[in-house]
């Protein structure tokens, strides 16, 4: 499905702070399954996330999505292939624009956007269909400005909004971090059953290893730009995760 | 006193479209766009340019609409090609056009009382309202396009654009050519209005178009009903109020600009403060009230 090939990316070039994050870096991520990338900050989880998404160019190596090359795309050429759901409740949704203003944008998603009117009100039931799914009673709210909405409300149009035309691959940007504990159960709950639903491929980056364990199917661990970890989510416990989490954090002090 | 409101009314259109065009980069775009003190004059300069080489009024401002938009093109081009800042953009676009004008007619102020204008056997109050309401139609109807929406979309968030698939600076360059175009055929028709083009027109141009989105941001402030194209005219004409009355009570025209920015200064501190303002007064009422009843 997504494969990415000896993938190279240093930040700070040429100055005395240049770090090479990865380095000849390989992944598979397999179709309609739930992959989760955890790591402790630095390890190079968002900068991956950001490379498959284009808002980071890599400097070398291919990413493969089915069979082509997605790696060398703007990153709204590769929107045609992606949803992402980010980490800021904000950078999902146009904030002074309407639910239904917005999820017209996501309608027209990588289609040609011209002088027709941009809300049509044939599509509205069909909007309506979608937020009654999330129960969160924004289906009574569509003119109402997204910036009047809570942190897990716009959370949750985000996702509709990025799954709205299925995308073949999803990207979950941590996207419950903001959140309450509360807000963030919901949720993740909402995206388990817009991934299930429709089968979506998604990877998903999580600093809540439960959620990780709980949510995913197959748990990928980051350290410094390398796998040091990969497994089925059911093959592991969050206490044998937070173990190794916990060595890596000491050994980083002592070293 | 009659015929200070009429002027002020009718000068208060002009800036009107002023003001429109502003609101595309400064409100909707969320860019600080000052090549506009450029392209003010630019645009009466062009008008002169076509008027006196024989052109009609109408197909001089037309033009004057449509070089204003290149302009606004240079700046999009510094901005985004260049990855200048856009602030900077505007102030070099701006000063290009300094001599831009010069050129234009080789001089820096030009009569046009000997050429036939727009206002020629019509009411100017009547003309200029049809004008702007055309412009503010046109306006409203555009933003309601998917690309108007995604317009307002790249100001609001560019992310969102990008991950729609859509290439956020073509975007940005369309409004900051409208805004320019619709800032140039606003000095045509100053031009026209006032009888000559003159260099200093332009200067603190941005403020008066500042000035107008911020008093129309006033008026019934949280309310969505009332569109941001009808609070920036609204807002250029009781500027225009404001300014008339000001020098008809006797202020020396030599602080005008200065009393320009105390508008401007009182308006956003009352839009930023309003609910203390409010507080205040409510309190200072309620005391007076209290030591009157004791």
């Amino acid at each position: 499905m997504l494969k990415i090939n000896n993938l190279s990316k240093s930040f700070n070039k040429e100055t005395d702070h240049e770090i090479q994050l990865f380095k000849n870096f390989n992944l598979e991520i397999q179709k309609n399954k739930c992959t989760a990338i955890i790591g402790s900050n630095g390890c190079g989880k968002s900068t991956l996330l950001n490379m498959i998404a284009g808002s980071i160019i890599l400097d070398d190596g291919e990413i493969m999505l089915e069979d082509k090359n997605i790696g060398r795309l703007t990153e709204e050429k590769r929107s045609v292939h992606i949803g992402r759901v980010y980490q800021n409740p904000s950078m999902g949704v146009s904030p002074s624009l309407t639910i239904l203003e917005n999820m017209s944008l996501a309608d027209k998603k990588s289609e040609r956007f011209t002088l027709k009117r941009l809300v049509k009100k044939n599509r509205i039931p069909e909007y309506i269909k979608l937020l009654k799914e999330l129960d969160l009673g924004l289906e009574n709210q569509l003119n109402t400005q997204v910036k009047y909405l809570s942190g897990g409300q716009r959370q949750s149009l985000s996702l509709v909004m990025a799954t709205m035309k299925l995308p073949d691959l999803l990207l979950l940007d941590e996207h419950t971090a903001a959140l309450d504990p509360k807000t963030s159960f919901v949720v993740m709950e909402k995206t388990k059953e817009v991934i299930e639903r429709h089968n979506i491929t998604t990877i998903m980056i999580s600093h809540n290893m439960k959620d990780a364990i709980d949510y995913s199917d197959r748990i990928v661990m980051l350290d410094k730009g390398k796998v040091i970890l990969d497994k089925d989510s059911k093959d592991i416990t969050e206490a044998e995760l937070m173990e190794i989490y916990r060595m890596r954090i000491s050994r980083d002090i002592a070293s | 006193m009659n015929s200070l409101i009429i002027t002020s009314l009718e000068q208060g259109l002009i800036f009107g479209i002023l003001a429109l065009g502003v609101l595309l980069t400064y409100k909707i775009l969320d860019i600080a766009d000052l090549s506009v003190e450029g392209t003010f004059p630019f645009g009466a300069f062009i008008f002169a340019k076509f008027i006196s080489s024989g052109m009609d009024p109408i197909t001089s401002s037309l033009l004057a609409f449509v070089l204003g938009t290149l302009a606004g093109l240079l700046t999009a081009t510094l901005f985004i090609k260049l990855k200048i800042k856009p602030i900077l953009a505007g102030i070099l676009t701006m000063t290009i056009l300094y001599s831009v004008n010069l050129r234009t007619n080789g001089k820096a102020n030009i009569g046009l009382f000997d050429f036939p204008s727009i206002f020629d056997n019509v009411n100017k109050l009547l003309l200029l309202f049809i004008i702007v309401i055309v412009i503010k139609v046109l306006m409203d109807l555009f933003l309601k396009t998917e690309s108007g929406y995604l317009l307002i979309a790249t100001g609001d968030n560019e992310a969102l654009v990008r991950s729609l698939g859509q290439n956020s600076n073509k975007y940005k360059i369309i409004g900051l050519m409208l805004a320019n175009g619709l800032v140039a055929l606003s000095g045509a028709l100053m031009a026209q209005y006032q009888g000559f083009a003159d260099m200093t027109m332009g200067s603190g141009i941005i403020v008066i178009a500042l000035a107008s989105i911020i008093i129309g941001d006033t008026v019934k402030k949280s309310s969505n009903k009332i569109k941001n194209t009808t609070r920036a005219i609204f807002g250029a004409m009781v500027y225009k109020i404001i300014g008339g009355i000001a020098i008809d009570l006797g202020l020396n025209n030599h602080d005008l600009k200065a009393v320009n920015a105390l508008i401007v200064i009182s308006f956003i501190f009352y839009n930023n403060n309003s609910s203390k303002i409010k507080r205040f007064f409510k309190n200072l009422f309620k005391k007076e009230r209290g030591e009157m009843n004791a």
